[in-house]
């Protein structure tokens, strides 16, 4: 629970300039607490040491710094179990701080199912060596063998004697490096790993006591609005200032190069002025037409191809082969959506940058606005605040620019800016369109001989995705695509004999690209585990056992066992040709290893197919999922059940309409996703190794969601879906085509 | 530039309202801060901003603050506290219906409304009440078990 209420403000003075901390539970005592780390003009933020991601206070009290952000999926409640978990204390005797560059180490993007794989451990480690630590002190202290003791509640007993950490630590200044091999505790004594623990923000959350990055404000704060090109690419003609000066409460119009924004004194009077704003820009009309979104992609210029797997000879494969299958899958843009449109406040005294916003990656976003300010990175803090749920980067770190930018203007004056919606539907980066080309051989016995895909997807990696500010303002910026780790399983998870996997990286996408939950996986998913469908299917056998049969991983195949067993799962191949009437039932099975080296997902999908309408509806799914150790089985439970209807939305419903010159699905109405009575029933199978490490789960179960869906459709009517989204209008297509 | 009264979570309070187009949302997040009325679309689509005005669930989006001069307005914060919790605050803590929980006012505000009227709505029925309510992380699941928590509970 963050609360940044003056009541319950810390306001300490520091080098940066005003230290604000975030409080769950007890207000932050980052101000007082000393031992383990040094005050906090001075704390480190080093990944190697304990200091810089714990301290304990005199009173014993512990404060976890972190990098890693909870972007509203339980991720903070999870750090504190492995961190109580780890120290023997207490769960309500520690505060988190996390995502304040001044404060936090840095732990990377809060992306990529990495919270708790990376981010957890990185704890994990720093916690098992401070544990060892205060045991050492403790053994000093109390006279015994380190052996004899026993740690609860933050007290160390041994030999009838009793010492807190909070002594142990009091006048004690502690440096030590993070130990890449203190054993960590043993799961078999874990008391709150594992468990089911209660999200500590959901009271405040649903009693309205919680601070969003949307309700911060800020003493003598002003309030900022954007008005974009109506073109993208369009360029800024002329603005006529008298047609906003007029309107109470208008402070500012600021206008750097293409950027154009209002400020004013009151967020109702900035969103009357930047409606009112009259401005003149040039024509731009540089977008591809939609309706041949997919030849523009395939039309684009290849940087380079990259193999993604590649063993046995293809050619061979395909020689021996009797029947030979290929398949063209596509998958649409998709807007991030968030509920709450992005917000920042920016402000600024002498030359120094504080800048809140709810941004999954501060420590990144900070060497971006310093570039565009043309400061350097030690003159910008950022701080991060909760804001609505982030599925990766969407367009907090653009309205921070924004907000800058217009901070700026007014002498550093504290500004928030809140997009409206028609900035967030327009301008939050893309999921990019991507295109998958696959081709399979079979023998008589219905082996596969061969497989071969292609996929044409944006080239980058994760990285910066330029900040639109930077971009319309022309000031520095970066220039590359960051569509996220997008090969990631365009290999397959099957042991085929002839197999060779290439990523044709395009030069470029229409719009500007970053990571939307599951980039690229869940694209390279859809098609992979689609067309294995339409390969079992020409083999005629059941697509589970046509699975397994090409696995040798236990734990893979333990999974789909498993979905099996959940889903009541009937052995038989697709489709079901026994259906009379419109409305028709079918069931289909996907399956993932994560970027082939982390979490397993089965998934079993329930469909309802109108055929008459064309209408998917997602019923049921069924999930299976192995992470390793889990963590919070209730917060596991919380993010799978939401990465299957978000998917579910995205995959039936969703897709980026735009014309020649900009974005057109603005709002809700254009841009429709899943409502209450599509949502599907989710039921789960959660596997936990504790004797494991804990893989990520942010993203994995979305990854089979498509495919399932196109599976089970295919199971019910013999029609293939090979888009998406899957559209009443594209299933009546594929049936007529059928 | 007018003064209209209003009654918001049983307090009586006046405000100056310089525009006659602002919507009652910016009077109740901005005047008088508070937190659970959210601004999410502006257009009336996603129901993030839901307050109960003299007991209906409505969007303040797009509600003119001028046109409810008088009435009895309930937010978020005025249905319950942590500490006393309205039942179908409780039931979404029980069912941890929660992931972001940016649309869980809308959630919350639709659902204590309908239920208020409805106090024993089939499954359907709750979904089809909260057909105009939003949710991007895809809580939907809980949300529709918390609401049929709370009317259990009621
Ligand atoms: S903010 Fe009012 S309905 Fe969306
Ligand atoms: S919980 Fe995030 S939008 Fe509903």
């Amino acid at each position: 629970m963050l609360d940044l209420t003056p009541s319950r403000r810390d306001l300490l003075l520091g080098a940066g300039g005003l230290f604000i901390s975030l409080a769950i539970k007890a207000p932050a005592q980052a101000a007082n607490s000393a031992p383990l780390v040094a005050p906090a003009a001075a704390k480190p933020l080093a990944i190697d040491q304990v200091a810089s991601f714990l301290a304990i206070d005199p009173q014993s009290h512990v404060t976890l710094f972190t990098g890693k952000v909870d972007l509203g999926t339980g991720l903070m409640t999870a750090m504190l179990q492995i961190v109580a978990e780890e120290l023997d204390v207490a769960p309500a005797s520690v505060t988190i701080i996390s995502g304040d560059t001044a404060l936090t180490p840095d732990q990377g993007t809060s992306s990529g199912s990495n919270g708790i794989q990376i981010g957890g451990m990185q704890i994990r480690r720093a916690a098992a060596t401070a544990k060892h630590a205060l045991l050492d002190m403790a053994a000093a202290k109390l006279g015994v063998d380190v052996a004899s003791l026993t740690v609860e509640n933050g007290v160390v007993t041994g030999g009838g004697k009793s010492v807190s950490y909070g002594t142990l630590v009091t006048g004690q200044s502690i440096a030590i490096p993070v130990s890449p091999d203190v054993p960590s505790k043993d799961p078999s004594k874990f008391k709150l790993v594992g468990k089911s623990m209660r999200r500590l923000d959901i009271p405040d959350k649903v009693t309205g006591r919680f601070t969003y990055m949307q309700d911060v404000k800020v003493d003598g704060m002003l309030h900022g609005r954007v008005v974009r090109p109506p073109a993208m690419g369009a360029n800024l003609i002329s603005v006529n200032e008298a047609s906003v000066s007029s309107i109470p409460g208008f402070v500012k119009l600021v206008r750097d190069g293409n950027f154009l924004g209002v400020v004013c004194k009151t967020e109702w009077s900035a969103i009357k002025a930047s409606r009112a704003l009259e401005a003149k820009w040039s024509d731009w009309a540089g977008l591809p037409e939609q309706s041949k979104l997919y030849e523009h992609v395939r039309a684009t210029k290849i940087d380079k191809t990259e193999v993604t797997s590649n063993s046995g000879d293809v050619p061979t494969g395909f020689a021996a082969a009797t029947k030979k299958l290929s398949a063209t899958y596509d998958f649409a843009i998709h807007t991030h959506g968030s509920i709450g449109p992005s917000c920042a406040i920016v402000a600024i005294e002498n030359g120094k940058v504080t800048c809140w916003s709810a941004s999954q990656a501060t420590h990144s976003m900070r060497k971006q606005l310093a570039a565009m300010l043309g400061l350097a990175d030690d003159d910008v803090r950022c701080l991060y605040v909760d804001g609505s749920g982030c599925y990766g980067r969407n367009g907090h770190e653009d309205a921070a620019a924004d907000a800058a930018l217009m901070s700026r203007a007014v002498e550093g004056r504290p500004v928030r800016v809140q997009w409206m919606r028609h900035d967030e539907h327009g301008w939050d980066p893309k999921g990019p369109p991507t295109l998958m080309d696959l081709s399979a051989g079979i023998d008589d016995k219905g082996n596969v001989t061969a497989w071969e895909s292609a996929v044409f997807n944006a080239n980058g990696t994760i990285g910066f995705a330029p900040l639109v500010g930077a971009q319309l303002s022309d000031r520095p910026h970066q220039t590359g695509m960051a569509p996220g780790g997008v090969n990631g399983d365009s290999a397959v998870p099957y042991g085929f004999t002839n197999v060779h996997t290439i990523a044709n990286r395009l030069n470029a996408t229409p719009f500007r690209p970053s990571w939307i939950r599951t980039p690229g996986r869940m694209q390279n998913t859809f098609a992979n585990e689609s067309f294995l469908d339409e390969v079992a299917a020409a083999a005629k056998a059941d697509p589970i056992a046509f699975r397994l049969q090409y696995l040798t991983d236990k734990r893979g195949i333990e999974l789909l066992e498993r979905v099996r067993t959940l889903a009541k799962w009937e052995a038989r191949p697709s489709p079901d040709r026994n259906q009379q009437g419109d409305i028709v039932y079918g069931r289909g099975v996907s399956y993932v290893k994560y970027e082939l080296n982390r979490t397993y997902i089965a998934a079993v999908a329930e469909v309802e197919v109108n055929r008459k309408t064309g209408q998917i509806k997602a019923q049921r799914f069924f999930v299976a999922h192995d992470c390793g150790q889990i963590i919070n089985p209730d917060g596991l439970r919380n993010q799978i059940e939401g990465n299957v209807v978000q998917t579910v939305s995205r995959a039936l419903m969703e897709e980026l309409k735009f014309d020649r010159s900009t974005v057109t699905s603005l709002d809700w109405a254009t841009y429709p996703v899943i409502t209450f009575p599509d949502v599907p029933k989710v039921v789960m199978d959660l596997v936990d190794r504790p004797n494991e490490k804990p893989w990520g789960a942010g993203e994995p179960s979305a990854a089979v969601v498509p495919s399932a869906l196109s599976n089970a459709v295919f199971d019910a009517t013999g029609v293939r879906m090979r888009s998406v989204p899957m559209t009443p209008a594209k299933f009546l297509a594929a049936l007529k085509a059928t | 530039m007018s003064t209209i009264t209003l009654k918001i979570n049983g307090a009586q309070k006046s405000v100056t309202i310089e525009d006659p187009d602002m919507p009652l949302l910016y009077v109740l997040r901005d005047e008088f801060s508070l937190h659970g009325p959210r601004f999410g679309c502006g257009l009336g689509q996603c129901g993030a901003c839901t307050v109960h005005i003299d007991g209906h669930a409505v969007r303040s989006c797009i509600t003119p603050a001028f046109s409810v001069n008088g009435a009895n307005i309930t937010t978020l914060e005025g249905l319950g506290t942590p500490e006393k919790a309205h039942p179908v605050q409780a039931a979404f803590i029980e069912e941890q219906a929660v992931q972001c929980g940016y649309c869980i006012n809308g959630m919350i505000m639709q659902s204590a409304a309908f239920l208020a009227t409805n106090p024993h709505p089939t499954e359907e029925q709750i979904r089809a009440e909260l057909a105009n309510n939003l949710c991007r992380c895809g809580t939907h699941v809980r949300i529709v078990a918390a609401v049929q928590r709370a009317a259990a509970s009621i």
